[in-house]
């Protein structure tokens, strides 16, 4: 174990907020998600009792009868705002007295740097790079993450759990997040603390060795399924990627239908809305690890092979 | 000699001015909401705490206008909105201060660029604490933008009639992470040089208009034509790279951020106020779907 190693990669000025965010996320979470308990358990009690649910206020927060419903922004919004940015300045200048901003040498285009990252927030995309072509890594990709999240409110057709923290009327939209944020942050990780000179794996704590050299043979699927011909090595491409969707779709397809809630707000879905969020579910929230196993576990490079692209 | 007589007395009817003026102006001190100077800048009196005048000073405030005069009781608690859309747009605020400052000091050419980082970290009175706070202000409002994105998805905030609102989040999150990365290139020392050329060269495989992307070469891209071309004004991280870059970084796409930001907060008043805390809905008040 190479602590010294280790830690020139954490305390790294520019990591710092991979650092914050692997503290902030898991708190924000369990934050936003005790609040999620406590309104599910206030749901199965309003559910339980149609005669409470018509008296009460339906909310965790306490309320009683006299209290006004609203509050005037001035003081009390604004009093709370005030409070943050002071809070706010006052960390950004804690933080910037002790830390300096990296500066390296002068930009020199004859001096490779090794590794050459990418700043922390696009370490991900440059991390895919390895799975998949930079015209679909770099380019595709990043589009399918932006649309899809624009999509994102067009195929939650669930009119419940608008305004408070729940787990039990949205575990799916949440689930699919979820998957996403984390993957993303995974991604982040890995280009981060794992990937060294070379951009090759080093675990965290693993001394980097510019010299090393890996023997990695790479494989496509069709050198795999010992096929020479590059038509039937295209066709069975298609083949193995349609048979990931169908499969994959399938198994979504259960998990989303799984209980008569959920099945209800299936109903509420069209065609288009429900076709749209397999494309995504699939692409990328399945897709996307599948890959990742497929090159790291088994060495495969390629799925399908084309003359002007290669998946 | 004549004239000494009427020069006492208007001497002594201008002292008498004079002491008249001063103890009105004392008077002015005692109570400055009542000058003709404090009434031409506040428009509302704040002579009492009562929720009409509390509601104007809110309203009748330009930086303040674009809060209701009342919020929902429990939308003032922390543990529902983390504060972080506040939060990013506070660093933004930030950032545009302590950009236009490092302004002063930086040139966009090959030549003084990494010269004026060296002199700014080292001769600019504060200097050195003026780019730090710009660089962590600028990692701080991701990281804040992420989680005020996380928090929207928690509480279901993004849907109906907040769906457009969403989008118009997801736009400035793609802005406020090119803002990021233009502003990566301009100290042009190696780390901005190689993160910029990395990624940059990305864009050479963009399908159909990369000069490496799928059927790109087939549409005529050469190195010198294509969209990595037009962002580096150049086949090389260069020169031109580095003033698109400024260009990008403090005026272009500030300029469009804040458009954009102008119709995000906009759509949260119009879209009916921040989403909650709301009362909860059960299952069995699910209407049905409306069918067109």
């Amino acid at each position: 174990m190479d602590w010294a190693q280790l830690w020139s990669i954490v305390s790294l000025p520019d990591n710092i907020p991979i650092v914050a965010l692997a503290v902030l996320v898991p708190f924000y979470t369990w934050y936003g998600l005790r609040q999620a308990q406590a309104t599910d358990r206030l749901i199965t009690q309003l559910e339980s009792n149609p005669s409470l649910a018509q008296t009460h206020h339906r909310k965790i927060y306490p309320f009683q009868p006299g209290w006004a419903r609203e509050l005037q922004v001035w003081p009390y919004l604004l009093r709370v705002e005030f409070l943050a940015a002071i809070i706010v300045t006052l960390v950004l200048m804690i933080w910037s007295i002790t830390l300096n901003a990296p500066l390296e040498e002068p930009a020199n285009p004859n001096h490779t740097m090794n590794p050459s990252k990418a700043p922390w927030y696009f370490v991900g995309l440059q991390e895919m790079l390895v799975y998949f072509d930079p015209w679909f890594a770099g380019v595709v990709l990043p589009t399918l993450i932006v649309v899809g999240l624009m999509v994102f409110p067009y195929i939650d057709t669930n009119p419940l759990g608008v305004g408070y923290y729940t787990i039990k009327q949205r575990l799916i939209p949440l689930l699919g997040f979820g998957v996403g944020f984390l993957l993303w942050i995974l991604l982040i990780f890995i280009g981060t603390f794992v990937r060294g000179p070379g951009w090759m794996w080093f675990w965290p704590g693993q001394t980097w060795d510019h010299t090393r050299v890996m023997y990695e043979v790479n494989h496509n699927l069709s050198d795999l399924l010992r096929i020479t011909n590059p038509w039937l090595g295209a066709i069975a491409g298609v083949a193995a990627i349609g048979l990931f969707y169908t499969v994959t779709g399938w198994g979504i397809h259960k998990l989303v239908t799984r209980t008569r809630f959920d099945r209800k707000i299936y109903g509420r879905t069209n065609l288009l809305q429900y076709l749209t969020f397999q494309f995504f579910a699939i692409t990328i929230l399945v897709g996307l690890p599948a890959k990742m196993l497929l090159r790291l576990l088994f060495n495969i490079k390629y799925v399908l092979i084309t003359p002007w692209f290669n998946i | 000699m004549e004239s000494g007589r009427p020069d006492e007395e208007s001497n002594i009817a201008l002292k008498e001015k004079i002491r008249e003026d001063w103890k009105e102006l004392r008077e002015d001190l005692k109570e400055p909401q009542k000058t003709q100077l404090w009434k031409s800048v506040f428009r509302v009196k704040h002579e009492r705490a009562d929720p009409r005048t509390r509601a104007l000073g809110v309203l009748t405030n330009v930086f303040l206008h674009l809060h209701p005069a009342r919020v929902n009781r429990d939308a003032v608690r922390y543990s529902y909105t983390w504060g972080m859309g506040g939060i990013t747009f506070y660093l933004f605020i930030v950032l545009t201060f302590t950009g236009v400052l490092l302004m002063f000091y930086y040139h966009p050419t090959k030549i003084q660029a990494f010269r004026d980082i060296l002199f700014l970290e080292h001769d600019v009175p504060f200097g050195k604490l003026l780019r730090n706070m710009h660089r962590w202000a600028a990692h701080l409002m991701i990281i804040t933008l992420w989680l005020h994105m996380f928090r929207v998805v928690l509480t279901g905030s993004y849907k109906k009639p907040r769906e457009f609102n969403w989008c118009v989040g997801v736009i400035l999150l793609v802005l406020t992470l090119l803002l990021s990365f233009t502003g990566y290139l301009l100290p042009d020392d190696q780390l901005g040089f190689w993160a910029v050329t990395v990624g940059t060269n990305m864009a050479r495989a963009t399908p159909l208009l990369g000069s490496e992307g799928p059927l790109g070469p087939q549409l005529g891209m050469t190195p010198f034509n294509d969209v990595r071309f037009a962002l580096l004004g150049g086949s090389i991280v260069d020169a031109n790279a580095l003033l698109r870059a400024y260009i990008w970084h403090c005026i272009a796409i500030p300029l469009i951020a804040g458009v954009f930001m102008g119709v995000h907060f906009w759509r949260v008043r119009k879209d009916g106020g921040i989403s909650g805390p709301a009362p909860v809905m059960l299952e069995s008040e699910i209407k049905p779907v409306l069918r067109r």
